[in-house]
């Protein structure tokens, strides 16, 4: 193993790990106020769809992101609206919210775009100065901007959380909305806005496969990420740093997986695919007695006036 | 004498009517697929041959309907059975996938022809008379841009991006490895599995790690190396295509793909039914019959050259 | 008084409103495309129930989805969510075509009982391992199971086009990951001459099991009590983690046996398409909302099954018949989901209006009942 390829496997992993933080950041944002949102997968592919299409049709990258945020804060309402107004079992909406996201993004591009295109996406930005120290520069500052923007996420996502108000109301919420509630703080409204939000960054994180990373449209391009997505929130126990730590982990032993086979190390295929999914469990089962502080809340309809 | 002459006239009005009226009655074929027809690979291939091949007969004589998507075997076994009773002639379950399903189906329907691949197993083994199937010799095709990309290659190492090691991505790929060795037995040719056929993402990240390992020319099989291509776009690697012309994708790095001609196996599949044999045969594809072609990229390297050498831009000494 | 009543009654049906709107946005979609709504889901129709042989595909889809969906009904009542239904599908499925494969000469019932026990037990050890990870491993059951479809499909994918792949593939040099037919006196017999076979009527009975377990036994009622208030479940002395892991592992078992079934009924061989989905057409997650809309009763999830193989059998005749794209009907399949969940509120109001009481007292009742 020579430093180019440690290199080239770290900064894939950085590369990889980004629809996913997106993602996932915004999933947390949700849970933490109560609400569980598996649809996150659909979010991703009708982002993905949207930004790909606009970007296609208008040339311009930004408009193609701007829709993608907000397809991804339509859906957010949407799942909002279900499990939160009409206090449907949030497990099962979410099925149908990815369900509704895979059919209607497929549907859409087979319409409008019908053939596979690729575009230019976002360009490569190198950060003036840090791009340039050795090691260092190449693994993290070589990268297009929706990468940064993914990395910068998390500590916003974490101030947001823990030092503002409004965190502090939608961590009330997904803790005790009965309490919350009597305080006056508007439990649905607090939820509408944390669901809306969780929305909107997964139609980004689609946006991000779509117009920086691949740079082109398929049915089904997330693959199944969204739920990947989905599993970290938990790994990271709903603290957006674990969660970063969990999808640099998942993101670094896939891209180690890829390198195994490029360098011809003599493992089946699918052992090597296996890898970042066992890591994933072995780790977080190696880390048993950590102490998680789940949204009391999560995955419960509130009803006002009952206990 | 005059009834004989009678029932003689008879006899021969009917028979020319019904051979008449059977050729009025268009050929009709149902096409069952596992991704849409669309993807610009396996499914778009066979599409776009049965477009060719209505564009030769005419819509009055030959008429084609298509269930995509039929992922799931169960319901590409329903939609066979649906295809087969309303009386297609032709049911072409693409995907060796379906083979168990036309097994159990193909017995019910002595009338119909069916027609399955990649495979060289028609079932006749098994007494059953109405099933093609079709083969495309992959490697042939594999072989070809393997002798081109070791020719192409500057670092002496190239990538091999496949789905599963199986079926046709498996014969590709051993034939590109033997040809990049018959031209070049000290290259060295990365081959890597991505587990899916659909996850464009994964097969992204591998082209880009094989070009930080070294690869300067890339390769792969099935819809997801979309993924790959626009990343060899990027990064200046050459491209070598499998399945259809991918040199729209990136005119620029894709120097060949080697496309598969279906209409090879259809035409005289058409005719062996027409003259009422339904199954039992095998029809390859191969470089000789012209199954398999390659589309050498016009914008490419090679193309520029052959179109520089033709009208004079580039002068080669006699 | 009389309109009354009716107006009563309508929350019982919002379900069926909830479809028929469904179906409304889908009319809308198709007339934009050019279709005729009107043909296409007369189509739909006559594909789900037109004839005996559509019934029968109807039937034949939906018993994967009841197999998933009992195996929910327990994991939910025991308060997990099993995600994990497609990887235990093609656990069982696998094991399940490993045993018939090594043990052709035996007779035909015992090569099903022995497949069967196979693969539901491949699927208990599969959601098992979540259970376990869960119960002493503080691992969440949405990750481990999420995370274990994708390590099953990546073992099947190598089993398949390794040591179980056709020897017949090999020697023809197709390379079609798929094993050799199952031995003929291993199938599953046909209950009419189309594809419907036993499983169905064996997910039937084991649905009136599972409300037997589940209401009828002590083991039953603690899963439930788990999953109903954690805090009482453990004041009664409760083992809430084991209860939750075997939960886990009863979702598990289910799902393999439907993996199994699947195999010995219809397929008679394993084989696939590099996802889970080839084998299984994401009857993993379909379980699930089969299950919801059966109210998580696995009796009421006999005729939810049913509803959704024959929206999911139709969608593809009216694919056949009007050449509409089939991302449509996936569309408008997650949009039912929606709505049918979205509207369940009314419903649980009404419910809650009239059997507010009887509800209060048979949960008193409840905890009484554990010493």
């Amino acid at each position: 193993m020579t430093w180019a390829m440690i290199v080239g496997i770290l900064s894939s992993g950085i590369r990889l790990a980004t629809p996913y933080l997106y993602a996932s950041v915004g999933e947390t944002i949700g849970q933490v106020s109560g609400v569980l949102n598996l649809g996150v997968d659909g979010v991703m592919l009708m982002g993905a769809y949207v930004a790909f299409f606009v970007a296609l049709r208008t040339g311009n990258l930004s408009l193609g992101l701007i829709a993608a945020a907000g397809i991804g804060g339509v859906f957010g309402l949407i799942m909002a609206f279900i499990s939160v107004t009409l206090k449907a079992e949030q497990g099962i909406s979410g099925i149908g919210l990815y369900l509704f996201g895979l059919g209607l993004s497929t549907f859409l591009f087979g319409v409008t775009i019908r053939n596979v295109q690729t575009i230019d996406g976002f360009p490569n930005l190198a950060i003036p100065g840090l791009s340039r120290i050795p090691v260092i520069g190449e693994i993290f500052f070589q990268h297009n901007i929706l990468v940064y923007v993914a990395f910068a996420l998390v500590p916003i996502a974490w101030f947001v959380l823990n030092k503002t108000p409004f965190g502090l109301r939608v961590r009330a919420v997904g803790q005790n909305p009965e309490a919350a509630d009597s305080l006056g703080v508007s439990v649905v409204r607090v939820r509408y806005m944390a669901v809306t939000i969780g929305g909107v960054l997964s139609g980004v994180a689609g946006a991000s496969l779509s117009i920086a990373l691949l740079n082109t449209f398929q049915q089904n391009l997330t693959n199944g990420m969204g739920f990947i997505a989905v599993a970290l929130v938990y790994f990271g126990g709903w603290r957006p740093v674990l969660v970063l730590a969990g999808a640099l982990l998942f993101s670094t032993v896939n891209a180690l997986q890829i390198w195994l086979q490029v360098a011809g190390i003599n493992v089946p295929s699918d052992v090597a695919l296996m890898l970042p999914y066992i890591v994933t469990i072995l780790v977080l089962a190696a880390m048993a007695k950590r102490r998680v502080n789940a949204p009391a809340a999560l995955n419960k309809r509130f009803e006002r006036g009952e206990s | 004498m005059n009834k004989v002459l009678a029932g003689f006239v008879l006899v021969a009005l009917i028979v020319s009517s019904i051979v008449i009226l059977g050729m009025a009655a268009p050929f009709k074929v149902a096409f069952v697929t596992p991704s849409t027809i669309n993807d610009l690979a396996w499914s778009q291939s066979m599409y776009d041959a049965l477009v060719t091949i209505q564009n030769e007969m005419g819509k009055d004589n030959f008429q084609f309907v298509y269930s995509e998507n039929m992922y799931v075997i169960s319901d590409a076994a329903v939609a066979i059975r649906d295809y087969a009773s309303q009386g297609y002639n032709l049911v072409i379950a693409h995907g060796s996938q379906y083979g168990g399903s036309l097994v159990d189906i193909a017995p019910d329907f002595p009338h119909t022809a069916f027609a399955w691949g990649s495979t060289a197993n028609t079932f006749s083994d098994q007494g059953i008379t109405n099933i093609f199937s079709y083969q495309p010799y992959s490697e042939q095709g594999g072989y070809v841009n393997g002798v081109l990309a070791a020719k192409l290659s500057k670092s002496g190492m190239m990538g091999v991006i496949g789905p599963i090691e199986t079926g046709d991505a498996k014969r590709y790929t051993e034939g590109f490895q033997q040809g990049v060795m018959a031209t070049n037995p000290k290259d060295k040719v990365s081959v890597t599995w991505t587990g899916s056929y659909s996850d464009v993402s994964l097969a992204a990240e591998t082209a880009r790690t094989m070009i930080q390992a070294g690869a300067d020319v890339l390769t792969g099989t099935s819809q997801m190396v979309i993924g790959a291509i626009g990343v060899a776009k990027k990064e200046g690697a050459l491209w070598f295509g499998y399945d259809v012309d991918q040199a729209p994708l990136a005119p620029k790095i894709v120097v060949s793909s080697v496309v598969v001609d279906w209409t090879v196996a259809l035409r005289p599949m058409i005719a062996l039914i027409q003259k009422g044999t339904l199954g039992g045969k095998v029809f390859p594809l191969t470089l000789a019959n012209g199954g398999l072609k390659i589309a050498v990229n016009a914008e490419g390297l090679v193309g520029k050259t052959i179109d520089g050498i033709i009208n004079g831009d580039i002068k080669v000494k006699e | 008084m009389n309109q009354r009543k009716l107006w009563d009654l309508l929350p019982r049906f919002t379900p069926i409103l909830a479809v028929l709107l469904a179906l409304l946005v889908g009319a809308v979609m198709l007339a934009i495309l050019g279709t005729n709504p009107w043909e296409a889901y007369r189509a739909l129709f006559i594909g789900a129930f037109g004839s005996t042989n559509a019934l029968a595909d109807t039937i034949v889809k939906a018993t994967p989805l009841l197999f998933v969906g009992l195996g929910i009904c327990i994991a939910f009542r025991g308060g997990v969510l099993n995600i994990g239904g497609e990887g235990q599908l093609v656990t069982g499925a696998i094991a399940a075509t490993a045993l018939a494969l090594a043990i052709p000469t035996w007779p035909g019932w015992l090569i099903i009982l022995v497949s069967l026990f196979a693969g539901m037990l491949a699927g208990a050890i599969w959601g098992g391992i979540a259970g376990l990870l869960k119960a002493h491993f503080n691992v969440n059951e949405i990750l481990s199971t999420i995370m274990l479809n994708y390590i099953a499909v990546f073992g099947m994918n190598y089993l398949l086009r390794g040591p179980m792949m056709d020897p017949l593939q090999i020697k023809l040099g197709s390379f079609t990951p798929q094993t050799a037919r199952l031995p003929r006196a291993a199938d599953l017999p046909r209950l009419i001459p189309t594809r419907l076979h036993l499983g169905a009527a064996i997910a039937v009975v084991l649905a009136v099991a599972v409300y037997v377990l589940l209401w009828r036994t002590t083991i039953g009622f603690r899963i439930r009590t788990v999953g109903k208030n954690l805090r009482a479940a453990l004041a009664a002395g409760i083992r809430t983690k084991r209860y939750m892991a075997l939960s886990l592992v009863l979702a598990g078992a289910f799902a393999g046996l439907g993996g199994a079934v699947e195999v010995l009924g219809l397929h008679h061989r394993m084989f696939t398409d590099g996802s889970a989905f080839g084998f299984t057409g994401s009857a993993g997650f379909n379980g699930i909302v089969a299950a919801l809309f059966g109210q998580l009763h696995p009796i009421g999830t006999i005729p939810a099954s049913f509803f959704l193989g024959a929206l999911l059998t139709g969608a593809n005749k009216m694919q056949r018949v009007m050449q509409v794209p089939s991302a449509l009907i996936g569309a408008l399949n997650g949009l039912i989901v929606l709505l049918v969940v979205g509207s369940e509120i009314f419903r649980r109001r009404q419910m809650k209006h009239t059997d507010k009481l009887g509800s209060e007292q048979v949960s008193a009742a409840d905890t009484k009942e554990e010493p």
